[in-house]
């Protein structure tokens, strides 16, 4: 009973190592970008397409209009992130009713990978959006005194992040794993089924917070050119 | 130890490229495509509003025409059912007209005829009325009418005033025949003598006289001589009578024509009468 995929080595070789973790990354960004790259293969632009090409419309408009929602200006600038964020855990959590997958999400080395990515985002983007002065400014808004706490704000909520999606996704195959061994065969397809609930919801979770972070990081100079102008 | 930091640098390496690839094989195409539709649905729309608004003015314009087209063809008809009413006015006055000219001319033909009809019967009835007188005249006259007449002759004669009695006498001397005395019925020898009798003692000559019968001087007496005549007879009043009662019927003929004149130029009033 391994509590994480990364104790599934296959191959090692000092530092570096090929475990089940990354062999299942690998195997979900294939899916994603083979998928991706067979269906807009032969995009149409009239009124009639195809199933899955509306399928893709359907998800990428929907993210758009999420990050939209949230209070970023201009979707199209995040979406590449974002939209990644939730494809990538939303096929990890839909992989678990494969025998023998082990989502790498359960893994708080992908988890930590995912919530640092972000935890660099934010800063890039809002640096990119506000230039670095007004940036770094802001951590020290209302006043000096605020800028620990924002610091350590920044790094308790990425390690959140990293935990939360962690816990959340270790519990359901542990849940599944554990009934398998003590119940009959018909109880751990309810779980399971709660755990796809979970693992999406999570992927959700996980993205409007990225979102909620990104937005926070960039909107603040929107408030201030707004009290510029106002000035 | 649950972080294993190899792992977490592949991973966040994987993340990114996977990012990348999700960008270039799905985001950018897939946002192409709806950019691209909603471009198309847009010009589309654009479209139609322009052909709409084309189709609003071509209607408009075709509705205008239309009204036109009515308000000409209205006057056309208008114009045409005036001129035809025009036409008809113009053709019944020709007809009225014509057919005033027309009965003008059969009421004169119409008065000519009476005329000539009543000018016939005047004439016939005269001619009728002479001869009558002449046949009852002829018929009348006898012995005794015949030498009555003979000796009112010779009174006559023998009252013949001086003027007249010397022109007599002048034509006598020159003229180289006898002097005729025609009678319409046989003379008897003392009428004879009494009528040469009377001439030479008017005329104070021996007057060479030449007796004839003439049947057309009715119950008479006649003395010519070149140019100058002395008679008398029915026939002669008769003569006279015919002459004045001939002047009498054409004086009456003519008044009774220009009275009727006028009342040609006035059928007008009453162009149902029939001629």
């Amino acid at each position: 009973m391994h509590l994480s995929p990364d104790e599934i080595i296959f191959w090692q070789y000092g530092f570096f190592k090929l475990n089940a973790t990354i062999v299942f990354t690998w195997g979900i960004m294939l899916i994603l970008a083979v998928g991706a790259t067979l269906i807009t293969r032969k995009l149409s632009i009239g009124l009639q397409r195809a199933r899955w090409q509306n399928v893709l419309e359907i998800v990428v408009l929907a993210v758009e209009e999420q990050i939209e929602d949230v209070g970023l200006a201009n979707p199209r600038r995040y979406l590449s992130f974002l939209a990644t964020l939730v494809l990538f855990l939303a096929t990890a959590a839909l992989c678990t009713i494969i025998p023998g997958y082990q989502p790498p999400t359960g893994s708080l080395s992908t988890t930590v990978a995912l919530a640092l990515c972000v935890f660099v985002a934010v800063p890039f983007f809002g640096i990119r959006e506000r230039g670095l002065g007004s940036y770094l400014r802001s951590y020290a808004q209302p006043t000096i005194i605020m800028l620990p706490f924002n610091i350590i704000s920044e790094i308790s909520r990425t390690l959140a992040l990293a935990v939360r999606l962690f816990g959340n996704m270790m519990s359901g195959t542990m849940i599944i794993a554990i009934l398998l061994t003590i119940t009959p065969f018909i109880f751990p397809i309810v779980m399971m089924a709660l755990g796809l609930l979970t693992g999406m919801v999570q992927a959700y979770i996980f993205f409007i917070l990225a979102t909620v972070y990104i937005a926070a990081a960039t909107r603040v100079r929107t408030a201030e050119t707004a009290m510029a102008q106002n000035q | 130890m649950l972080v294993d930091w190899f792992t977490v640098a592949a991973q966040v390496v994987n993340f990114v490229i996977l990012v990348w690839l999700l960008k270039r094989f799905l985001y950018q195409p897939i946002l192409r495509a709806i950019d691209a539709r909603e471009q198309r649905i847009a010009r589309s729309l654009a479209d139609a509003a322009a052909k709409e608004t084309e189709a609003e003015t071509e209607r408009d314009a075709f509705r205008r025409k239309n009204e036109a087209f009515d308000q000409q063809r209205a006057a056309l008809l208008d114009r045409a059912a005036d001129e035809a009413k025009a036409e008809r006015q113009r053709l019944l006055d020709e007809a009225r007209q014509a057919a005033e000219v027309l009965r003008a001319k059969q009421q004169e033909a119409l008065q000519r005829e009476q005329q000539s009809l009543n000018d016939e019967v005047a004439r016939r009835t005269r001619a009728e009325v002479f001869a009558i007188a002449r046949k009852a005249l002829n018929d009348l006259s006898g012995t005794s009418l015949e030498a009555h007449m003979s000796e009112i002759f010779v009174e006559r004669l023998r009252a013949l005033d001086d003027e007249a009695r010397q022109r007599f006498a002048g034509t006598l001397k020159t003229s180289a025949h006898p002097v005729r005395v025609r009678s319409a019925f046989e003379l008897t020898p003392e009428q004879r003598d009494g009528i040469q009798a009377a001439l030479n003692e008017t005329l104070a000559a021996d007057v060479q006289v030449r007796f004839e019968t003439a049947p057309e001087v009715i119950a008479g007496i006649e003395l010519t001589t070149d140019g100058q005549k002395i008679a008398w007879s029915i026939a002669d009043y008769l003569r006279s009578l015919e002459n004045s009662v001939g002047e009498l019927l054409t004086k009456r003929a003519e008044p009774e024509a220009k009275a009727e004149t006028p009342q040609q130029s006035g059928p007008a009033a009453a162009p149902g009468e029939a001629p």
